[in-house]
């Protein structure tokens, strides 16, 4: 998997090597009067597992709907490989980007979300295997040959003609990190991947993220409440707390010996 | 009503016929007006909402009688031809029907739950992928139920055409009433017509939203045969564990 990745055709923008991947240069973003997140600078190397942490309504998830285009910064800028995500150069002038060039940039980034967000209307083996044929071009025996794959690391060789619906949750959200990863993303955003699942279900997506986290050498980018899952995985935890980051450094940094009050106050809470 | 001759019988059974002919047509023409005009009304430009929405407003706004007759008779005077009666019935009918069908096609559109185009962007789907592939298949069995009202209010509509001279069922019992001098059978006839006319409607419609909600894995599909059935589909709530037998994880 990690050579697959390096190697991977579709890749328009390979790996800018020991620069960072993703880069948040002075990103502020408000809803209304509420700002959830406040000259946000922040980078990811490539290949580098990032956990965000804090509080409900720190401006975590909106940092991962951001990179995706879900959610339009107010002020500052966003680069992913390279590559400005919500601005184009023009002239040599920063426009707003056109759909079809964030949509470029995108292609580098997979998503797996909170609700799972599978498509109903599809039966498993077309959930993963439609944006490669029809986003990547890649031939449909291609494209189901590495959904097999994909389906045998989650775990769910065995329900490849169901459809979501005769799924539990916990396979679910393994079909849906499936077909994130089938779009070869050198990043992937995962959004509180087990906030809604039944608490037995959790330890089945868990190890999955687990597997691909040590096994291969994607960009991950994590908001979660499972503490013991990002000590695991990651490289560095970020604690957020009212649109800032006010404290970083490795998990073992962090979850130990946190220097930020707030943050010692946070974990106490959810540990 | 034994003294209706085969006939006057036969001048019911033409218009029958050709109620029938006028339904599929306009229902044709209204479907291709509903899906354009209601999904112009969810584009992300405002401009082309803006004249979606007005043709939706025009066109529910007026009387699809007074339409047919100044699609008949004033559109001619501008444009130097005039339609068959029946062809500007069919396009009074069609575009009335579709500005209301545009309606239950946007509604429909607007319940597909949002997530789902946020996972269509994440997979990196254009615009129209997303519609196409997503939300159109997803909204699709919403719109049968509504839409099958609407197919019996226009089969129902179509005796409009009637007062054009139009030899559909309504103005076959016309004639036959004055051939024979008799309302009750004759108008009891055509009313039993249309009923069953709009139950067939109905049924086909019931075995359509079956089929479709089948394929969305939502319900088991018929039982009449030629359709492929599923399975019952559990609940969340009671969806199967993931147990060992599942293949765990790691």
């Amino acid at each position: 998997m990690s050579a697959e990745n390096t190697t991977s055709k579709e890749t328009k923008n390979p790996a800018v090597d020991g620069s960072q991947l993703i880069t948040f240069d002075n990103v502020t973003k408000r809803f209304g009067s509420n700002v959830v997140l406040d000259n946000l600078c922040f980078d990811v190397a490539s290949g580098k597992h990032v956990t965000l942490i804090g509080p409900s309504g720190s401006g975590k998830t909106t940092i991962l709907r951001l990179l995706m285009t879900l959610v339009k910064p107010e002020e500052g800028t966003i680069k992913v490989a390279g590559e400005y995500l919500t601005h184009e150069e023009r002239n040599g002038k920063l426009v707003p980007a056109s759909e079809r060039h964030s949509r470029e940039v995108r292609k580098n980034i997979g998503m797996v979300f909170q609700q799972f967000n599978l498509f109903p209307n599809m039966k498993v083996l077309r959930n993963i295997t439609e944006a490669p044929v029809h986003v990547l071009g890649l031939a449909k025996d291609e494209a189901e040959q590495r959904a097999r794959e994909l389906l045998e690391l989650v775990g769910l060789t065995e329900h490849i003609d169901k459809y979501p619906s005769q799924l539990s949750g916990g396979q679910q959200q393994r079909v849906a990190i499936a077909r994130a990863l089938a779009m070869r993303p050198q990043v992937l955003l995962l959004d509180e991947v087990t906030s809604a699942l039944d608490p037995e279900l959790v330890a089945g997506v868990l190890d999955v993220l687990r597997d691909i986290a040590h096994t291969t050498d994607i960009t991950m980018l994590c908001v979660t409440h499972e503490m013991n899952f990002a000590r695991d995985i990651s490289d560095d935890v970020l604690m957020f707390d009212a649109g800032r980051v006010i404290e970083s450094g490795a998990p073992e940094k962090i979850f130990s010996d946190p220097e930020h009050e707030r943050t010692r106050e946070f974990l106490s809470a959810v540990l | 009503m034994t003294d209706l001759t085969w006939g006057l019988w036969e001048l019911l059974l033409k218009g029958l016929w050709l109620t029938v002919q006028l339904t599929v047509f306009s229902a044709l023409l209204g479907a291709a007006v509903a899906f354009v005009v209601g999904v112009a009304r969810t584009h992300r430009l405002r401009s082309v909402r803006v004249v979606s929405g007005a043709y939706m407003e025009i066109f529910r706004g007026t009387s699809a009688l007074v339409l047919m007759f100044w699609i008949f008779f004033v559109l001619p005077v501008g444009f130097g031809w005039q339609l068959m009666p029946m062809w500007a019935a069919i396009l009074a009918l069609g575009l009335s029907y579709g500005a209301y069908g545009s309606e239950i096609v946007r509604g429909a559109i607007a319940a597909v739950a949002p997530a789902q185009q946020e996972a269509g962007i994440a997979l990196s789907f254009s615009p129209w992928q997303r519609l196409t592939k997503i939300v159109l298949p997803q909204a699709w069995p919403e719109m049968i139920p509504p839409a099958n009202n609407l197919l019996i209010e226009l089969l129902k509509g179509t005796a409009l055409v009637s007062i054009m001279g139009v030899a559909d069922i309504t103005f076959g019992a016309s004639l036959v009433r004055n051939a024979t001098g008799q309302s009750a059978p004759v108008y009891t006839i055509i009313l039993v017509m249309y009923f069953v006319l709009a139950f067939t409607l109905t049924r086909g419609m019931r075995v359509l939203e079956r089929h479709a909600k089948a394929g969305i894995g939502q319900a088991p599909a018929a039982k009449s045969g030629g359709l492929r059935r599923t399975a019952r589909v559990p609940r969340q709530a009671e969806a199967p564990r993931d147990v060992p037998t599942t293949g765990g994880a790691s």
